[in-house]
């Protein structure tokens, strides 16, 4: 199978602190990539680095089929982001988000339209259409954000704790949005913070100390440090890291 | 007390932690003032100066003595011709040319007017028309020997055709305006910015949910920028009287109660901008707004507030920059004592108690 | 003790946005009163008209008998409050910090020290460091610490655990028990329902209202649907499929398992055979016991 992300020794210091240390892995295509780790493990610098915003201090490898260093900036043609921080302009109405980032990302004023339509019909949310942002629901905006960051079909879209202060019954219709992108080809690479979200992935890589420490399907984790559940695989390996940010 | 004591001790550690911003407020009034003073106003030496008298008298021979004795000048002559003036001029051999019209000693005799012309250079129009000021200095000065003895009312004027910039008439007037400048900018920045920093990051919060009454924060607040204004306000001083030797000719504690007038008013301001915007952005907008324009356009630092439509010259009736300023010109420079700013500091001081009463007004001692 | 009844906040013009709808319950000595919900659901509201900083618009409520509207000088002296996303000041060390919020509540670090001891002493080693330079668990730690400092009576923290992971989280939930031991009544509000089981009584909240008040266990005993838990392999195809039969009533994603509620008729060989017919094979079907999750869906979806 196609190998959408694949790096090896991606490792990047800051002064004497070596926040990504040899970092080794590789993300199949239509895969959904888990990508845990405890607060400071360094997994904010590696997704930076995978999406050629941060260049690494030693290492290589590609995403998308390109280069992380030297074709950083046709990476960023090719993915897709999405941040619980930012995600789209409170004061714009839902058609100019998705207005702005379809031009971004240099679609057509055609595509852009037909792109709109579908997204409101597929989420149903017609009717909000010249609706503010910012008086979505929490999980709608989140829904919403998730459509416009793949608005470009993307080979890989990035989220970075997609689902934080989602209700229960939203945090799920999120997650099936991720696999129907998966469905359609798109590489789904994801933090959290939600154990359960965990068991959602295909393969989960846990970061400690700025390396993986684990990299399996939930199953043969679980097996692996004879637990229950991922809940307490995580503890297990996050007891160890000796380092906190 | 122990809240206040504690309170403006970690104002002092933000501010000597944030290396940067310190050297800003405490630099600017240095900058500003060796600015102004050495490259804006720099003394002008060797102007080379040619006359043209097309008939020699006693009036241009004296003129004509007079600069040739003067230190600032270096004498070039007399020319026979206008276009041999003109000549020199394009060429860059003369910086300033007198021009005496025919029958110069006629005309003062008969009609007691005579025009002179001063020619400057457009190459260094700030030297030229330094130059030019010196020249006009010492051909009044020569009319007023000559009008002394001889009781003939009389009156030389010059003509200057190159620019004309008020502010040269003083190398003074730019002290005081740096002093409106400068103490206000900081005064009322900081001061905003840094409250409002404790609403954006969420400390404001805690703070309200404390015991600690609103009363103490605000004192806590500004004593840390009252501080760091006296050290502008001294170092302004100290650079101005010794480095570029602008007298102070008033009382200097009048001259330090009018700067604390103003301090005062300016933190007030910073306090009634923080109960009004929310983000640290949008004080830094409304602070530069509100001060930086107005003192540069509206005070009389820079443009001659009789100048102005009168419209204008109403809306600088509320820039308290315009008073202050008029005032320290009046103490520092012209010497004047307190009878003669009672008013200025009158209206600075009806200006704190009104901002202060918006901002009791608009303080909240809750979120909302 | 606190004491709230009837308490209504709206925002905007005319009160268009209702945040607070109609909130009552008491929460006594020696109790964690967790409050769960999703972000926009009136917490932070909610504890900001109890820290006194917001006026509510009707209803009433007392901390240890003070009134949070006309007492608010005696209720800033009881409590201790951390705002969600609570950062401290950044660029003063984690003893300046501390230190700064003692002298606020008049008193020092050596007189309450007993209290914070136990948190304080694991960042202690670090207390020379800028805040801002402090890992998310140890900000919280510290957060803690200073909203302790002063001995109060009554704890807030809201969203204290937001983006912190799990294993810090767990270190802070045990802080807490210790802290409720010391009969210090706490009230926290969280995001995460897997933290509901840490508290002694929780409310479910959910548009400004709280849909269900009680202990832990006793949410989880009013549940009154069927619950199964349904593995297999092609977990995605599954859920989709299970959700078009007419028997089940819901179906969600819970780790590696789905969660489906049935209708009464509904049995269960009967679904297994129905889903084997459909292709599915390696399927385990047991009823089980709701988890927090399970009950604020079932609550929320009435």
């Amino acid at each position: 199978m196609k190998k959408v992300i694949e790096v090896s020794g991606l490792t990047k210091r800051f002064g004497h602190f070596t926040a990504v240390d040899h970092i080794t892995f590789d993300v199949k295509e239509g895969e959904i990539f888990g990508f845990l780790g405890a607060n400071g493990a360094g997994k904010t610098t590696a997704m930076q680095m995978l999406c050629g915003i941060s260049k690494p201090t030693a290492g290589s490898g590609t995403v998308a089929g390109f280069d992380i260093i030297r074709e950083n900036e046709r990476i960023k043609c090719n993915i897709g982001y999405m941040s619980q921080r930012f995600s789209l302009y409170e004061d714009l109405k839902v058609w100019e988000n998705i207005r702005l980032f379809g031009g971004i990302y240099n679609l057509s004023g055609k595509v852009i339209e037909r792109k709109t339509e579908e997204l409101l019909e597929r989420l149903d949310f017609r009717e909000e259409r010249s609706t503010l942002v910012k008086y979505l629901p929490l999980g709608w905006k989140q829904k919403l954000a998730f459509s416009v960051a793949i608005i470009h079909d993307p080979d890989i879209v990035f989220l970075d704790e997609p689902t934080g202060g989602v209700d229960p019954a939203m945090r799920r219709q999120f997650w099936e949005m991720i696999y129907e992108a998966a469905d359609r080809g798109i590489t789904v690479f994801v933090t959290t913070h939600y154990m359960d979200e965990a068991e959602y992935c295909n393969r989960v890589s846990i970061m400690v100390d700025g390396r993986i420490d684990a990299l399996d399907t939930p199953e043969a984790l679980r097996s692996q440090y004879n637990a229950t559940s991922m809940d307490e695989v995580f503890r297990q390996l996050a007891r160890k890291a000796s380092r906190s940010e | 007390m122990k809240q206040l004591i504690a309170f403006v001790e970690k104002e002092f550690y933000h501010i000597f932690r944030d290396n940067r911003t310190l050297l800003v407020i405490l630099g600017m009034p240095v900058v500003q003032i060796l600015l102004f003073g050495f490259a804006i106003n720099m003394e002008v030496q060797d102007i080379r100066v040619a006359l043209y008298t097309p008939t020699p008298d006693t009036f241009s021979q004296g003129i004509a003595e007079k600069i040739r004795q003067n230190s600032y000048f270096n004498f070039q002559g007399s020319m026979q011709t206008m276009q041999l003036v003109e000549e020199s001029m394009r060429k860059g051999e003369l910086d300033l040319a007198i021009v005496f019209p025919p029958h110069f000693h006629r005309d003062m005799t008969h009609s007691g007017e005579g025009k002179v012309q001063l020619i400057t250079s457009s190459a260094d129009p700030n030297r030229g028309s330094i130059a030019a000021t010196y020249a006009t200095a010492i051909i009044s000065q020569y009319q007023m020997e000559q009008a002394g003895p001889t009781a003939i009312p009389f009156q030389i004027t010059t003509e200057n055709r190159m620019i004309y910039n008020p502010r040269m008439k003083s190398a003074y007037m730019f002290v005081p305006g740096i002093m409106g400048l400068v103490l206000m900018i900081i005064s009322t920045i900081m001061t905003s910015v840094s409250i409002i920093r404790e609403k954006e990051r969420g400390t404001m919060e805690v703070l309200l949910a404390s015991p600690l009454k609103q009363a103490t924060m605000i004192v806590a607040k500004t004593i840390p920028y009252l501080i760091i204004s006296l050290l502008n306000l001294i170092s302004i001083l100290l650079l101005s009287y010794f480095v570029l030797d602008v007298p102070i000719r008033g009382s200097l504690l009048l001259l330090t109660l009018l700067s604390l007038l103003y301090i005062f008013l300016s933190l007030s301001f910073g306090l009634t901008i923080s109960t009004l915007v929310h983000k640290q952005i949008n004080a830094v907008i409304v602070s530069a707004m509100t001060v930086m324009i107005p003192v540069l356009m509206l005070s009389g630092m820079i443009f001659p507030i009789n100048n102005m439509p009168p419209a204008l010259q109403y809306l600088s009736l509320v820039v308290p920059a315009r008073w202050f300023i008029d005032a320290v010109r009046k103490v520092m420079i012209q010497g004047l004592g307190i009878s003669m700013v009672w008013q200025e500091m009158l209206i600075l001081t009806g200006m704190i108690l009104l901002l202060l009463t918006v901002t009791i007004l608009k303080t909240k001692k809750r979120l909302e | 003790m606190i004491e709230v009844t009837d308490l209504r906040k709206s925002y905007g013009r005319q009160g268009k946005t209702l945040a607070i709808d109609g909130i009552s319950f008491t929460a006594g000595e020696g109790e964690i009163f967790g409050v769960i919900g999703p972000d926009g659901a009136g917490k932070s509201t909610l504890f900001r008209i109890l820290a006194s900083l917001i006026l509510p618009d009707s209803g009433k409520a007392l901390l240890n008998g003070h009134d949070v509207v006309n007492d608010y000088r005696k209720i800033r002296q009881i409590i201790g409050y951390m705002p969600e996303r609570f950062s401290l000041y950044q660029d003063l060390s984690v003893e300046e910090n501390l230190q700064f919020f003692a002298t606020l509540f008049h008193t020092t670090i050596e007189e309450n020290y007993h209290l914070i001891s136990d948190i304080y002493r694991q960042i202690e080693p670090f207390k020379k460091r800028r805040a801002g330079a402090l890992s998310g668990g140890m900000k919280q730690k510290l957060a803690l610490s200073c909203a302790l400092i002063h001995k109060p009576e009554i704890l807030i923290l809201d969203e204290p655990t937001t983006g912190v992971d799990p294993v810090s989280r767990k270190e802070f939930w045990d802080m807490l028990q210790r802290l409720k031991a010391q009969g210090i009544i706490i009230l926290v509000s969280t995001a995460y329902m897997d933290e509901a089981r840490q508290c002694s009584r929780i409310a479910l909240m959910q548009g400004g209202s709280f849909i269900a008040t009680d202990t832990p266990q006793g949410i989880i005993d009013s549940y009154r649907e069927i619950l199964w838990s349904v593995e297999g392999s092609r977990i995605t195809a599954l859920l989709y499929t299970l959700r078009q039969l007419p028997g089940v009533k819901s179906c969600f994603a819970f780790g590696e398992r789905l969660h489906i509620t049935v209708r009464e008729e509904l049995h269960l060989e009967e679904l297994k055979q129905e889903l084997v017919g459909q292709g599915f094979d390696d399927l385990r079907i047991a009823p089980i016991k709701p988890t927090i999750e399970d009950c604020f869906m079932a609550i929320d979806n009435q």
